[in-house]
């Protein structure tokens, strides 16, 4: 292997645990009344992040995942200064710009431009610099009209546009996002992650919070699966992707066992299979293959109007495919005891890659009665030239090319 | 590399860090100063002139009630500028101690949000009140011009010492309660009451000399002569008015302004140590 100089570390987060402590009192007087011994029964801790080390080099961008309370926010704002660890230390280099929250210290009464120097300057930007680069983030936000108005006359649109605007222009060798990416309108979330881009391309270090899996696969070349506040895998997005995945199915399956029986008893899907026909099973989908999801489900009681339904996912968790009884025009006969709905795909044209297929039964008014997540895979065979969800045949794809005549 | 976050390590060398970071974002200081000058009368037509009608009313009130109804005025000639001395500088300490004291929590967005020396917030408020200082101070030399007597003696220079007091001592007690008051609420109302108390407990309104008539005890009259707003106020008085040179005064006045300011200095250091110890839980507990 040839031997690669790593880049300089830019965050090194060492044995860095947070406690926190919720109190239940909160003035003096109950303070008092609970002081001492007693007091501590009024307290309780809770450990928001155990022990986390981290080394981050320069030029990563690095996905912080995990379920909500698994202390992926608090690492975030450890690593900004936001809040000081109880043990443990964080050290970095650089200029670093938090985006926790767009126009966080926007003042209403202030008008555009006043916000642009303040917020400039709360994120590190001297005046001289803020000065040069006015002009840029005007016409990054669109809003040059309004630039002189209070903000509290801004729609929200407008004051995400003008916040971003001046995020991006502080020029931040290390940038902090927690979720901001999921505000504003279509067009602005492209404009948001093309920045995000251009980032990565000028080699800066970008550390991103996000809910949104597929966000975190396509952006990412590291993940950090968070779970209570431990490090629970650290590596490739998509195995992390996929741990966090077993992780939510286990918390849901545990739920599930706490509430006993499903909320509708009526119904369960038992199984469900995906097999391609005429290959042995467990084999790769090939172009061209048809491909038999068979879903065998059951009810308790006489059932007059179901349905059932297949959705096939990527390992992004995007929705390739979808389907049901009904959109496929078939009236199912009453269920009473176990029966098998099988759904046949001609033809496949699966891109290279792993699928999911989720089943769900579901009665008359769709009200899902049973759903089977990720029941079955299947795997699509390689191919080396068109890459994405969907596959077309070798002749559907040709290549041209002109010169214009100079 | 450098440890994220406020300055951390023990000794002198804590503090001078923590100055030094809030030196930086001196910029940033400066605009939130304005940005609270701006917004507080953005939208009002009269704007700086609200920031005057408090203390001229206050003027009012106390010329009419305490100096023409209870008589204080009797024993002290231009009992308008008299007052109106004591207020500018009794006016600046409850600006800057109740302003401070909500800072951070009024800037809890900022705080939650982003790292900026939490040091800058009180500061801010600070500087806003020493500008409507500058205003008042303004008004109060016209008004010695307009009763022509203008402070044109050396004990202007009492002026100085005072306002370092005043600045000192408001400035430690603002970083104190700004921390503490974002762990418990209710610091904030004890600041308003101990202002209040301070307000009467300094001669603002009535004169040194009527105290030290009244109080027998050298113990008690001492206790409230070490009140370092009572030395203020005097100093103060002794600045800008002028129909009061000769009047009875503590002895030694710039000897105990001295010993204060010293001690203003050390609660400044400890406050800022508690502030320090305080601020890295300041963004979850809000």
């Amino acid at each position: 292997m040839l031997s690669v100089v790593e880049p300089p570390v830019v965050v090194r987060v060492s044995g860095v645990s947070k406690r926190f402590t919720v109190r239940k009192d909160s003035s003096i007087k109950e303070r008092i009344v609970t002081l001492g011994r007693a007091g501590r029964r009024h307290r309780e801790d809770f450990w928001a992040l155990r022990d986390v080390t981290l080394d981050i080099h320069a030029g990563t961008t690095i996905g912080l995942i995990g379920h909500n309370g698994s202390g992926k926010s608090t690492l975030l704002k450890v690593i900004g200064g936001i809040i000081d660890p109880t043990t443990g230390e964080v050290s970095q280099r650089g200029r670093l710009a938090a985006l926790l929250e767009l126009g966080a210290g926007f003042h209403p009464d202030l008008t555009g431009r006043e916000n642009v120097y303040l917020n400039a300057s709360v994120l590190g930007l001297s005046r001289e610099e803020t000065d040069e680069k006015f002009d840029d983030i005007v016409q990054f936000s669109g809003i040059a009209d309004f630039i002189d108005t209070q903000v509290k006359f801004y729609s929200s649109g407008m004051y995400v546009r003008l916040a971003f605007a001046v995020a991006v222009h502080t020029d931040p060798d290390i940038l902090l996002v927690d979720e901001v990416l999921a505000v504003g309108d279509e067009a602005f979330q492209r404009k948001c992650l093309d920045k995000i881009r251009t980032f990565q391309q000028e080699g800066r270090t970008i550390i991103i919070v996000s809910h949104s899996l597929g966000q975190i696969t396509e952006l990412c070349d590291r993940a950090v699966l968070l779970n209570r506040g431990d490090v629970v895998y650290d590596g490739d997005p998509a195995s992390a992707v996929a741990a966090f995945r077993d992780i939510l199915e286990t918390r849901r399956l545990a739920e599930r066992s706490e509430t006993e029986e499903p909320a509708t008893p009526e119904g369960v899907v038992i199984e469900t299979t995906a097999v391609v026909v005429g290959r042995e099973p467990g084999s790769s989908v090939r172009f061209g293959d048809d491909l038999e999801i068979t879903a065998r489900v059951r009810s308790s009681e006489r059932l007059e109007d179901w349905l059932c339904a297949i959705q096939v996912d990527n390992t992004m968790g995007q929705k390739v495919l979808g389907t049901d009884t009904r959109r496929l025009g078939m009236d199912l006969p009453p269920l009473h005891g176990e029966a098998s709905v099988t759904f046949i795909l001609k033809g496949s044209t699966f891109g290279e890659g792993k699928y999911f297929v989720n089943t769900s039964f579901m009665d008359s008014a769709s009200r899902h009665i049973h759903d089977l997540p990720q029941a079955a895979s299947f795997d699509a065979e390689p191919y080396a030239r068109i890459t994405g969800a969907l596959r077309v045949d070798d002749a559907a794809v040709e290549v041209r090319f002109a010169a214009d005549a100079s | 590399m450098r440890t994220v976050g406020a300055a951390s390590g023990f000794g002198i060398g804590r503090t001078w860090s923590s100055l030094r970071d809030v030196l930086a974002h001196r910029e940033m200081l400066d605009l939130l100063i304005r940005r609270d000058l701006k917004s507080r009368y953005k939208d009002s037509t009269l704007g700086f002139f609200w920031s005057l009608a408090r203390p001229l009313l206050q003027l009012a009130i106390y010329f009419v009630v305490v100096g023409q109804f209870l008589q204080a005025a009797r024993g002290i000639p231009d009992f308008a500028v008299y007052i109106f001395a004591g207020l500018t500088a009794i006016g600046l300490f409850t600006e800057i101690t109740v302003g401070a004291t909500g800072s951070i929590l009024g800037n809890s967005g900022l705080v939650k949000k982003v790292y900026v020396p939490r040091e800058v917030f009180p500061l801010a408020s600070v500087g806003s009140a020493l500008f409507n200082f500058g205003i008042q101070l303004i008004v109060l030399l016209a008004a010695t011009v307009v009763v022509l007597k203008p402070p044109l003696h050396l004990q202007l220079l009492y002026f100085f010492p005072s306002l370092a007091l005043i600045v000192v001592f408001g400035t430690a007690l603002g970083l104190l309660f700004s921390a503490l008051n974002v762990y418990l609420r209710d610091v904030q109302y004890l600041v308003e009451l101990g202002t209040m108390l301070l307000f009467w407990a300094s001669p603002v309104v009535y004169s040194w000399q009527m105290v030290s008539t009244s109080i027998h005890s050298p113990i008690l009259l001492g206790i409230y002569t070490a009140n370092p707003l009572t030395l203020a106020v005097i100093g103060f008085q002794h600045a800008f008015w002028v129909a009061g040179d000769g009047a009875a005064q503590p002895d030694h006045l710039l000897l105990r302004m001295a010993i204060a300011l010293l001690v203003g200095l050390v609660l400044l250091f400890v406050s800022h140590r508690v502030f320090l110890r305080l601020q890295g839980n300041f963004a979850q507990e809000m």
